[in-house]
């Protein structure tokens, strides 16, 4: 089984401060720790169990700068067999359209029975992974939470409105989306990270890919962001007040009152 | 009347000798054990080296003198450790006698230098074995007893271990009280039959010489030739049985505490005597299989004698988490009988551990708190194994979910929680401190001689700041120019390698040990316990490193600092000793003598105390772990506290604090106890 999962180099919620930036159009970059995209990270502990089964290999795929190495390495030595850097000055300012361009390049330069991305990443638009199956022409299956193997064909379980799965039978090749809670990531130490530091990681351009440049990157792009910032307060909470009885009286009060008892 | 026949001198069936017969029993006894122990050894021969057990010969000849043959650590149960006590003795004592018996069985006037009759050792010893030979018989007597009816509770064995080993217990005992039978009845004969001898009176030898008939000579001969040849049999069976159960720690027990561990509070490195580009060469580390063990643990599983006191004292069982200290040495004594069997081939099969005798929740378990270590009468060690467990569970990456985010946030930001660097002393800045206590911090160029190194929870938990603001007010009240690292200091790493996590806790090492260096501090001063013994064990930094609790009493006993009375006399208070300031360091009267310094108060202990203190739960990364249990650890202390009519449990760790402050809500004592860290105790009472 050859698979491809797609990962993306991001600022990690967990261990990050997000402040906005002085200009309003950004987060404040400059102390930022990054690491692989949490989704990402499921997708490929999928693939590797995937591999360990039924045997081929994972490549791990990511579009990004001289910085993104450093994801792809963690994935390898989680146990990503192969590494590829989508590295061109055209890809910056891609909007999800324009990421999905790149990758499927990448993609018609290999030959995989599978390609994972995450279910979503930092920016949350959950977009890129539809956008290439729909490029790549392949079925596509989003929030992914189960993967059985079968003959050519995949049975999968995806997660929908209120914790519920459905199931579906997907022929292969495809594109599938991850969500998270579909297995438990294997711990990467810097024992493994020191593995892989001299395994080379192809690095290819647009030219590379066959991907047009002015189809990607700022230039390509259909979105654009236009304004960040952070939501102002809204009014409305309201702080219970008195002995731990007393607050929970009333709070039981005000559920009954809107219907949530 | 005519004096008996000596076994040497016997005929049977009127014609073989019987010291041919004795020499028979020497050839096959001491050959089947030789091939025994050989392949016994032979496992330990091809496990992982350890050079270390090597050194520090003065501590090692101390453990022996004290541990070994002063048995010191015994009485910790009374009972158990009494009879062990007059059994141990006893089996030294009649050591030399079974030795000597069994060369007169060939030269029957052989006799160990000094040790003749007619010499005057030899007449005590004499008196003096037939009383311990009496002593052991009853001591054995009331263990088998213990074992088959009283029954206390640690010996069982629950289902998940295996079978229960009361039956061997006891079967040995039968053998041991057959021995001194035997040896009794041996010389009893022969005095009953005339030959002249001075018997302790009520001794088992002088019993059997008053109960046998004098007249039937023939009977006695009889009784002679069988008790000797009955009692060379039960020796040479019960030699060759040591090696095959728990006795072998008869045997082994000698070795265990000579090797046993001297240092306190350190971790053994992954590979002894491994330098850092080595580690990275490595193809696998940490202990994955059997073979992967040292020889001196491998050892450790040989000596267990399954007393169950490690795991009556683990805080881990206790709250039935899927560990049981005791059972991480059968299980593994098992295996190694299985794989490398004295009689058959051995298997030199590499399956894992971890998923076929222990369970990886097992092996995360372990608070590291050391009770086990503590208790064990021989030496036996826990921790380290536990680690080496975990390093190779860490190298497969099967590492807990709940503790791969931590990992990671103290791999890019230096503490487990992922706060930002620059707000790690942050706490000194708050104004309303800063306006009271200005501290220094590097990161502003300011140093001074004495380091306060902080520590991640300290740094950054809301509560904890609080530990950090004492520490420096009780510093300053001291008048000691120090200074904090700020945002460079990174977190101790006390539980990264204690989790397993080598690689990572190096790199926080070697950058602590940098700064440090570069700040030329000539001496550190900590709050945290896990810090302090980071520091001083794991690092071994070459400057002197302190507690606080150690610091306060200084400069009390200086008249530096000065107390003032209690302010609520009617209050009782409580010291909760952690597990990283006293079994890892052996500090439990600096914080007492603290406390007792604010006149007025009024303290008293809590059941479980100083080196039986009961684990908080754990901290650092333990913190994050969700482990399997039915009780907190920290509950079961609170209301240990409570118990013992404490209204305040005093703590010097600010892990203990979560735990207990957790506790105390958990267990519906609030209004009833309070938990209070010592510094916070201390700078309340500041004059």
């Amino acid at each position: 089984m050859e698979i491809l999962v797609c990962v993306k180099r991001v600022p990690d919620s967990a261990e990050n401060e997000i402040v906005m930036n002085s200009a309003g159009n950004d987060i404040e970059r400059d102390d930022l720790v990054y690491s692989v995209n949490e989704w990402d990270n499921y997708a490929v502990e999928e693939a590797i169990q995937i591999v360990e089964k039924v045997g081929g290999t994972v490549t791990v795929v990511t579009v990004g700068d001289a910085d993104a190495d450093e994801i792809l390495r963690r994935e390898m030595a989680m146990g990503a067999e192969k590494g590829l850097l989508l590295q061109d000055d055209a890809f910056e300012g891609s909007d999800c359209k324009g990421i999905a361009t790149a990758l499927k390049g990448a993609v018609e330069k290999g030959k995989y029975d599978l390609i994972f991305t995450g279910a979503q990443a930092d920016e949350g638009a959950g977009a890129v992974g539809g956008m290439l199956a729909a490029m790549l022409d392949l079925p596509y299956a989003s929030l992914v939470n189960k993967i059985e193997l079968g003959d050519g064909k995949l049975t999968i379980g995806r997660e929908i409105e209120g914790g519920n799965r459905e199931m579906n039978e997907i022929s292969m090749p495809c594109v599938l989306s991850i969500q998270t809670g579909i297995n438990e990531p294997r711990y990467v130490g810097i024992r493994g990270i020191r593995k892989v530091s001299g395994v080379e990681i192809p690095v290819m351009s647009a030219g590379d890919l066959g991907v047009d440049a002015g189809s990607v990157g700022a230039a390509g792009a259909k979105v654009k962001k236009i304004d960040y910032f952070v939501p102002e307060k809204g009014e409305g909470a309201e702080m219970l007040e008195g002995s731990t009885e007393e607050i929970i009286d009333k709070l039981i009060e005000i559920l009954k009152a809107n219907g949530g008892l | 009347m005519e004096h008996l026949i000596s076994p040497a001198h016997y005929k049977f069936l009127g014609f073989f000798p019987g010291a041919i017969l004795s020499f028979l029993y020497v050839i096959v006894g001491v050959g089947l054990f030789a091939y025994i122990m050989a392949k016994r050894v032979a496992p330990l021969v091809l496990a992982k080296p350890d050079n270390s057990r090597f050194s520090d010969i003065p501590a090692r000849l101390m453990n022996l003198l004290t541990i070994w043959l002063g048995q010191i650590r015994q009485p910790r149960y009374m009972t158990a450790g009494v009879l062990h006590i007059v059994i141990f003795f006893g089996f030294l004592t009649l050591g030399i006698r079974t030795c000597s018996l069994v060369v007169i069985g060939i030269f029957p006037d052989f006799a160990l230098p000094g040790l003749a009759m007619d010499q005057p050792l030899g007449f005590l010893y004499n008196i003096a074995k037939d009383i311990m030979a009496t002593a052991v018989f009853i001591a054995c007597a009331i263990a088998a007893y213990r074992r088959g009816i009283v029954r206390p509770a640690r010996y069982a064995v629950p289902e998940k271990y295996g079978h229960d080993h009361t039956a061997e217990a006891v079967f040995v005992l039968a053998i041991i009280m057959g021995l001194m039978v035997t040896e009794s009845l041996f010389e009893a004969a022969a005095v009953a039959a005339g030959e002249p001898a001075f018997l302790m009176p009520l001794t088992l030898v002088w019993i059997f010489a008053k109960i046998l008939p004098s007249s039937a000579h023939g009977f006695l001969q009889f009784l002679h030739i069988f008790s000797y040849y009955a009692h060379n049999t039960l020796f040479f069976f019960f030699l060759n049985f040591l090696p095959m159960g728990k006795h072998f720690h008869v045997i082994t027990s000698f070795f265990n505490v000579l090797f046993m561990r001297v240092r306190r509070g350190n971790i053994k490195p992954v590979v002894y005597g491994i330098t850092a580009e080595g580690l990275d060469e490595l193809e696998s580390i940490g202990v994955k299989r059997l073979e992967d063990f040292t020889w001196k643990h491998m050892l450790d599983f040989y000596s267990c004698a399954d007393c169950g006191r490690c795991s009556d004292q683990c805080p881990a069982n206790l709250v039935k988490r899927p560990l049981s200290p005791r059972f991480i040495t059968i299980k593994a004594r098992d295996l190694m009988f299985k794989k490398y069997s004295w009689r058959n081939d051995f298997q030199f099969g590499r399956e894992p551990l971890v998923g076929s005798i222990y369970e990886a929740d097992e092996i995360w378990s372990c608070t590291t708190c050391g009770a086990c270590e503590q208790e064990c009468p021989i030496g036996i060690e826990y921790i380290d194994k536990i680690v080496d467990l975990r390093r190779g569970l860490v190298d497969e990456g099967e590492v807990p979910q709940t503790l791969q985010k931590p990992l990671q946030a103290l791999s890019k930001r230096g503490n487990p929680w992922g706060k930002v660097e620059k707000k790690r002393a942050d706490w000194a800045r708050d104004k309303e401190f800063a306006a009271e206590c200005e501290v220094k911090i590097m990161e502003n160029g300011d140093t001074a001689e004495t380091l306060y190194f902080v520590d991640s929870i300290t740094s950054y938990d809301d509560r904890m700041v609080s530990i950090a603001k004492s520490t420096a007010k009780i510093l300053d009240a001291c008048g000691e120019d120090f200074f904090v690292i700020g945002k460079d200091e990174k977190d101790s790493g006390n539980e990264v390698v204690r989790f397993g996590e080598e690689m990572l806790y190096q790199e926080l090492k070697n950058h602590n040990m940098e700064i440090i260096k570069e700040s030329g501090a000539k001496r550190i001063v900590t709050s945290d316990p896990h810090a302090y013994n980071a520091l001083k064990n794991d690092y071994q930094v070459d400057v002197p490193v302190e507690h606080i609790s150690e610091t306060i009493m200084k400069n009390i006993k200086a008249g530096k600092i000065k107390l003032k009375p209690i302010e609520d006399p009617s209050k009782v208070y409580t010291y909760h000793d952690p597990c990283y300031l006293g079994r890892h360091n052996a500090v439990y009267d600096d914080p007492r003598d603290a406390i007792k310094a604010i006149p007025g108060i009024q303290t008293v202990e809590m059941v479980k105390n100083r080196d039986r203190s009961l684990c908080c739960s754990g901290g650092g990364l333990m913190l994050f772990y969700e482990p399997h249990e039915e009780e907190r650890m920290a509950v079961i202390r609170v209301k240990m506290a409570a118990e013992a009519g404490a209204n305040v449990i005093v703590c010097a760790c600010p892990f203990c604090m979560v735990n207990m402050e957790d506790a105390i809500k958990v267990a519906g004592l609030d209004g009833q106890l309070e938990a209070i860290e010592l510094t916070e105790l201390i700078t309340q009472h500041l004059e």
